[in-house]
């Protein structure tokens, strides 16, 4: 049977039954080619547009990015409940993948609404309604990333980012700097706190710079992290009531007495109120002569 | 393709006294349809009178009726989310709906991209085009298989990033740029290379939908065949002309219904035919003169 049937199914012009099963056999191999070819070139672009660009933030409940893509349907009806045309939806060839919703906070901000319209509108779960307290949204983290432009850093009392935030003194807090170029004034610089800050870019988007100073990104671009092993010995300490390694010896500090010197420009400069005789003077920290109080740094200035 | 073989006979040859919308009336009902759905979308983001919200991918009408498109939730199913039971609702009430009325009348009724292949295949027989070469018809579902696979392997909705009908659909309420370029590749696609070659050969979503047509009420029929001539105009016109010539010729049943699943439901050969061969009618009308 075999080798009788070998030698027709050879020759180009068999019979028709073999001719119409290499026809199907081709037409499926191309289709099965050519589909998979379709769904791999899909497959590969997708992953090549699967990282969120810096700027782009998404909305208020958004899971996490991957998890994002996999939720969202691209019907934009966030974007149609969003009050205050903050969100639009992305279009091919834009960074943002096709058809998901996103907002720049330098161009229009999340206003931070109490009922949170657009995770109530989001019919996947995409927006996650677990959501309930605008505050506690995490839509990117601000970072305050340029020191040499931030009119607090230059020494002036801009404060807008910190005067805007709608978790102010909690997700931005102004900490108190000596000066050090002036040697007699402070600088108040504004710091973002990650537990705090929801990423609604009210503060990027009223940088009163021409290019803003402070910018929101998506958090895992913003954040850093330590190690896993990493533990912090002041606040092992204050868990376990004193020091794990013993007590050190603790060597005085020499030669910076009314002196910023050895310094950097962005230290905090904490005074003791009361300095205690009995303590040696902490490293870094030099001891503040009593007769100046709680004044603290000597900075030689004489009206 | 047999379809590619023939030329389209000037109308004024055969036309006997048949009105305007004797001969356009189902394509005008069509495109009627298909307007009316967008601009239930678009008189909100206009006038701020708001019929429905968002897209064909999902939709909230009137605040109170979900609808969902099936495909792609049944692609976020199989990437491992569960949705919110507003879009397994909405998915729930679209596929009952296609299952019941004809799964294609999606393609032909509701789906913007029809306007763009029905626009290059008309240009194509104007210009009498007969090159390039035709993917075969199930690659489409090959691709179906393709991107429900994909999305289960990549665990994202990969076939949302290209995908023409929510693009086009998505652009045209929300706003186009990018997503030009795509429509406009299939229009030369299916003007120079493939006739019919999206629809009708490699778009997965209707293929999904010809899967839903197995069950459909509203059916084309041939009750009159009789008549037939073999001017071959409904041949000529059809964007599945494989599904006519059961119903028509006989070819393997006796009922004068289309029942092929990739018939679109558009009418479109009742339009052109100047016998009155075929008729809209329902599935269970057994009726031939």
């Amino acid at each position: 049977m075999d080798s009788g049937r070998k030698p027709a199914r050879k020759s180009p012009d068999a019979s028709p039954a073999s001719a119409a099963r290499r026809k199907f056999i081709n037409s499926v191999a191309a289709a099965a080619g050519g589909g998979c070819l379709l769904a791999l070139g899909a497959g590969l672009y997708s992953r090549s547009a699967a990282a969120l660009p810096a700027q782009a933030l998404r909305p208020p409940g958004a899971l996490p990015e991957a998890d994002f893509l996999a939720a969202c349907v691209r019907c934009g009806l966030c974007v149609r409940d969003c009050p205050y045309d903050t969100l639009k939806l992305s279009d091919l060839g834009d960074p943002v993948v096709t058809g998901t919703p996103y907002f720049h906070a330098r161009q229009v901000p999340c206003e931070m609404c109490e009922d949170i319209p657009c995770v109530k509108a989001c019919p996947t779960g995409a927006l996650d309604r677990a959501l309930t307290d605008i505050n506690k949204a995490q839509m990117g983290l601000a970072a305050l990333v340029d020191h040499e432009s931030c009119l607090n850093f230059l020494g002036l009392r801009c404060d807008v980012c910190y005067r805007v935030c709608p978790v102010i003194d909690k997700a931005i807090t102004l900490e108190t700097q000596h000066n050090p170029r002036s040697d007699r004034h402070a600088m108040l610089l504004p710091t973002v706190h990650s537990d705090a800050c929801t990423g609604c870019g009210k503060c990027e988007k009223s940088c009163v710079l021409p290019v803003a100073a402070i910018k929101v990104f998506p958090r895992e671009l913003a954040r850093g992290a330590l190690p896993d092993h990493y533990r912090k010995g002041w606040e092992e300490k204050a868990r376990h009531g004193g020091s794990l390694i013993g007590e050190q010896v603790e060597m005085p500090v020499r030669g910076f007495d009314g002196s910023t010197a050895g310094r950097s420009a962005t230290e905090t400069v904490v005074a003791p109120h009361t300095p205690a005789p009995d303590i040696p003077a902490a490293p870094g920290v030099p001891a503040a002569p009593p007769p100046r109080g709680a004044g603290g740094l000597n900075s030689k200035w004489k009206p | 393709m047999a379809t590619s073989t023939l030329s389209v006979k000037p109308a004024a040859a055969c036309a006997p006294a048949r009105s305007l919308w004797q001969r356009q009336r189902w394509l005008i009902l069509r495109r009627s349809s298909q307007v009316l759905i967008l601009l239930a979308f678009l008189t909100g983001p206009w006038f701020g009178l708001w019929i429905a919200k968002g897209n064909l991918s999902s939709s909230l009408t009137l605040g109170v009726l979900p609808l969902t498109d099936p495909l792609l939730v049944l692609q976020t199913l199989l990437t491992g989310h569960l949705p919110y039971s507003s879009a397994l609702i909405g998915a729930a009430i679209v596929l009952g709906f296609y299952l019941l009325v004809g799964g294609r009348v999606f393609c032909s009724w509701a789906c913007p991209v029809n306007v763009v292949t029905d626009a290059a295949a008309w240009t194509r027989r104007r210009l009498g085009i007969k090159t390039g070469r035709v993917p075969d018809a199930a690659t489409r579902y090959w691709l179906l298989g393709g991107l429900l696979v994909a999305a289960a392997v990549t665990g994202t909705l990969v076939w949302e990033w290209v995908n023409p009908v929510s693009l086009l659909h998505r652009g045209l309420i929300f706003g186009m740029g990018g997503g030009l370029f795509v429509i406009a590749g299939i229009f030369i696609y299916d003007l120079l290379v493939a006739s019919r070659g999206w629809c009708g050969h490699l778009c997965p979503m209707g293929a999904f939908y010809g899967l839903l047509g197995k069950t459909a009420l509203v059916r084309v029929a041939a009750p009159n065949r009789k008549a037939c001539d073999d001017c071959m105009d409904c041949f000529a016109v059809c964007p599945e002309p494989q599904v006519i010539r059961p119903a028509l010729k006989q070819v393997g049943q006796e009922s004068p219904l289309i029942l092929a699943a990739d018939c679109t439901t558009c009418g479109r050969c009742i339009d052109v035919c100047d016998k009155q061969v075929f008729k809209m009618t329902h599935r269970f009308d057994q009726r031939s003169e």
